[in-house]
């Protein structure tokens, strides 16, 4: 052998040189077809997962957390349900013994055109919601660094004021003497004998104002992790901007949209304060009505009836949810893709 | 099939300050698998990404099949690319990415099954046809991002670095695969790849880019065998540099070379070179020949005596780095471990490096920038690290 120099420097001029070179020169052989083998051995983990330890030592760190949770949730929530078929008595307290005749109640169409007005308005709230945050996560992710921590910023700033000071503030806004109301009036949109103010539009207006930011961080969070080459190789084979938003990027934030639609549709089903302020008695949401049985009639049993109405309108979507999600989940790991 | 099909017109693209495409002209025939090779920042994805349409160029034109498509957005080209890191939709099926460009051309459902179909058993994936595209390996993910873009039928194929991902013996194996795919479907590939090995074997014609222009264009034995400069002389495989100038010319087809430390040195004039310019010599190491032994004079052999710095063996081969008049040289050579009568040669050994004139060829300009490029180590092996 002609390479008597030593180990030691071959390792270092050889590395040099395949630096260099890349790959080595490439031969056509006609085994090279065959194809790699696939990536099975990718489930094991799944499969394998160790006995019960691991889940005794989850459960011990949970604990308190469970404790908390229900010590003050779920002991609360049952209580309402109980309270729910317990007779009211006159002094505002709870009387004895067990009664359906507030359940009964529930059924009166006074009810029903409340519920259904807070189904709407919630729906409606999440809707406008999803149709304006979609195009800002789009914008703020796609922005280049500065001005997506601008953006993000004016996206936060409102909660620096408190949430009631904003809906007073929305409220001196679409006062009949208010700015936006004199303004639309002076471009002759409005007649002078239009209310603004004490109308469900108005509550459906707030209320998007106030959820919106809490739309758009969840959709901009997945929409920064999105791939956007895919949108050009959507291009490439031949999709038009729009069918390349809808078929590719839309699917590729659904995580994003989920947890949105999530955080929006379950607190404006149980909103209270923004009715109140700036709707009439057109647009009372249950939650209003929760309010009023407690602090007018003080009848107790009714306002928890509601509740559980309201609890349990608001665990059927998140159930649904969080069920389409495992699914989802389920699938990615058959998929492959970590849990 | 010899006429223009792709063709860039005087191509220019800048992002900022830099100028990623530099007035670059360019024709690609139809049916050709040409690559543009170069190192990275050289301008060749920009050059791709002009042809897909997603770049539009600050002037020029780019030009398909005799009609300008400069202006058009990318899903109105009959182009397709294959994205380095396949940009594969992973929402999708195997069988929904393939079809994805036939459901948006609004193709009838059952044509789009059969070229699925089609498509699947050409890349030999029919069984992986339901995966999503996680669960596919590097090599799949691959197979499925061509037949993507081959079931549009595009005019021309646009691939961009699609190999980087893969390991080198997968690698190896697609390109095997690329070429056999680029013979059965026979449309323009454009490639584009940093892999000097890679654009060898799969391309009919290379451009070389660097700073963002061409720094020349032809088939790989051609770029191999007679670079037009010392860019293209460093980037594709090794050589030796030498400085010096023209001298004298005996004749007509060759130069006498003065390089100093080394006097007399023939070299073939391609460029007719005048005497007294400058010039690098460049010389592959694979065209030096070494022994122990001096060789018989020749009219065009050029012959020196050289000390052995340094041997490295390289399995299929051994690297010589030799010292002659005051340069490394390096030179490779076929081991002759049966020629039991020689005596191996070893570090600090003398012998004789020769080659012949016609091997060499001389390039008119080397940049300091080059010097990358060079496999040539600082200083030998062994020495003192602050001795020159």
């Amino acid at each position: 052998m002609g390479n008597e120099g030593g180990g030691k420097r071959t390792e270092f001029l050889d590395s040099d040189i395949s630096q260099k070179r890349g790959s080595e020169p490439l031969r056509r052989t006609s085994d090279g077809r065959s194809s790699e083998s696939a990536p099975g051995r990718r489930f094991d983990p799944i499969f394998k997962r160790p006995g019960l330890r691991p889940r005794r030592a989850e459960l011990l760190v949970s604990l308190p957390t469970l404790l908390w949770l229900g010590l003050f949730i779920v002991v609360p929530t049952l209580l309402v349900f109980v309270i729910a078929f317990r007779p009211a008595n006159p002094y505002g307290g709870i009387g004895g013994g067990w009664t359906l005749d507030t359940i009964r109640a529930l059924g009166t169409p006074n009810y029903l055109t409340i519920a259904w007005r807070t189904l709407w308005i919630s729906l409606l709230t999440t809707a406008l919601c999803l149709v304006l945050a979609v195009p800002s996560g789009y914008t703020i992710a796609r922005a280049s660094r500065k001005w997506r921590n601008r953006l993000l910023m004016l996206v936060v700033v409102p909660f620096w004021t408190s949430f009631l000071v904003r809906v007073f503030a929305w409220k001196s806004l679409l006062h009949p003497e208010g700015m936006i109301k004199k303004a639309l009036e002076a471009l002759g949109l409005v007649g002078p004998e239009t209310t603004l103010l004490y109308h469900p539009a108005a509550v459906v207006l707030v209320m998007v104002y106030t959820f919106l930011p809490f739309t758009i961080l969840p959709i901009y969070a997945a929409a920064e992790k999105f791939d956007y080459r895919l949108l050009e190789a959507a291009r490439d084979l031949g999709a038009r901007p729009f069918q390349a938003f809808r078929k590719i990027f839309l699917p590729g934030v659904r995580r994003g949209i989920l947890t949105a639609l999530l955080v929006v549709f379950i607190p404006a089903l149980g909103s209270y304060i923004i009715p109140d302020l700036v709707g009439g008695p057109g647009s009372e949401m249950l939650g209003n009505k929760i309010a009023q049985r407690v602090f007018t009639d003080r009848n107790l049993p009714h306002a928890s009836a509601l509740s559980a109405v309201l609890v349990l309108a608001v665990l059927a979507p998140l159930i649904a949810v969080l069920v389409l999600q495992r699914k989802n989940k389920k699938a990615d790991i058959i998929m492959g893709e970590a849990p | 099939m010899n006429t223009e099909f792709l063709e860039f017109r005087g191509v220019s693209k800048r992002f900022g300050a830099v100028r990623a495409v530099d007035d670059v002209s360019l024709e690609i025939k139809k049916g050709e698998f040409f690559s543009l090779l170069g190192p990275s920042g050289c301008g060749k994805t920009t050059m791709l990404r002009l042809a897909a349409g997603f770049e539009e160029p600050d002037a020029g034109r780019v030009i398909l099949d005799g009609r300008d498509i400069t202006d058009l957005p990318p899903d109105k080209r009959k182009v397709n690319t294959i994205f380095q890191s396949y940009a594969l939709f992973p929402h999708m099926t195997v069988r929904d990415n393939i079809a994805f460009g036939l459901a948006i051309a609004k193709r009838p459902k059952k044509d789009i099954r059969d070229e699925v179909d089609r498509m699947l058993a050409l890349i030999r994936m029919a069984e992986q046809a339901d995966k999503k595209p996680d669960l596919l390996s590097g090599g799949q993910k691959q197979r499925v991002a061509v037949a993507r873009a081959l079931i549009n039928k595009p005019d021309v194929l646009l691939l961009d670095e699609p190999l980087a991902a893969l390991d080198l013996k997968l690698r190896q194996k697609m390109l095997i695969e690329l070429d056999l795919i680029h013979d059965e479907v026979g449309i323009t590939f454009l490639y584009v790849t940093h892999d000097q090995a890679e654009a060898m074997s799969l391309s009919d014609r290379i451009a070389v880019m660097d700073g963002g222009r061409i720094e020349q264009v032809g088939a790989p034995a051609e770029i191999y065998e007679s670079p037009r400069t010392s860019f293209v002389a460093a980037f594709i495989g090794d050589t030796n540099f030498l400085e010096g100038r023209v001298q004298d010319c005996p004749d007509r087809e060759y130069c006498r070379l003065a390089i100093a430390g080394l006097p007399g040195i023939l070299c073939f004039n391609d460029k007719s070179l005048q005497p007294g310019q400058p010039i690098y010599l460049s010389i592959r190491p694979e065209k030096v020949h070494i022994s122990r032994e001096r060789p018989e004079e020749e009219p065009q052999r050029n012959c020196l005596p050289a000390v052995i710095e340094d041997v490295i063996y390289l399995g299929a081969n051994t690297k010589y780095w030799v010292r002659a008049g005051g340069y490394r040289i390096q030179v490779l050579r076929q081991h002759a471990r049966y020629f039991l009568d020689e005596r191996p040669l070893r570090w600090k050994d003398e012998a004789w490096i020769w080659w012949h004139a016609d091997d060499g060829f001389m390039l008119d300009r080397f940049r300091k920038a080059d010097e990358g490029l060079l496999a040539v180590p600082p200083r030998s092996v062994g020495e003192p690290l602050n001795g020159k």
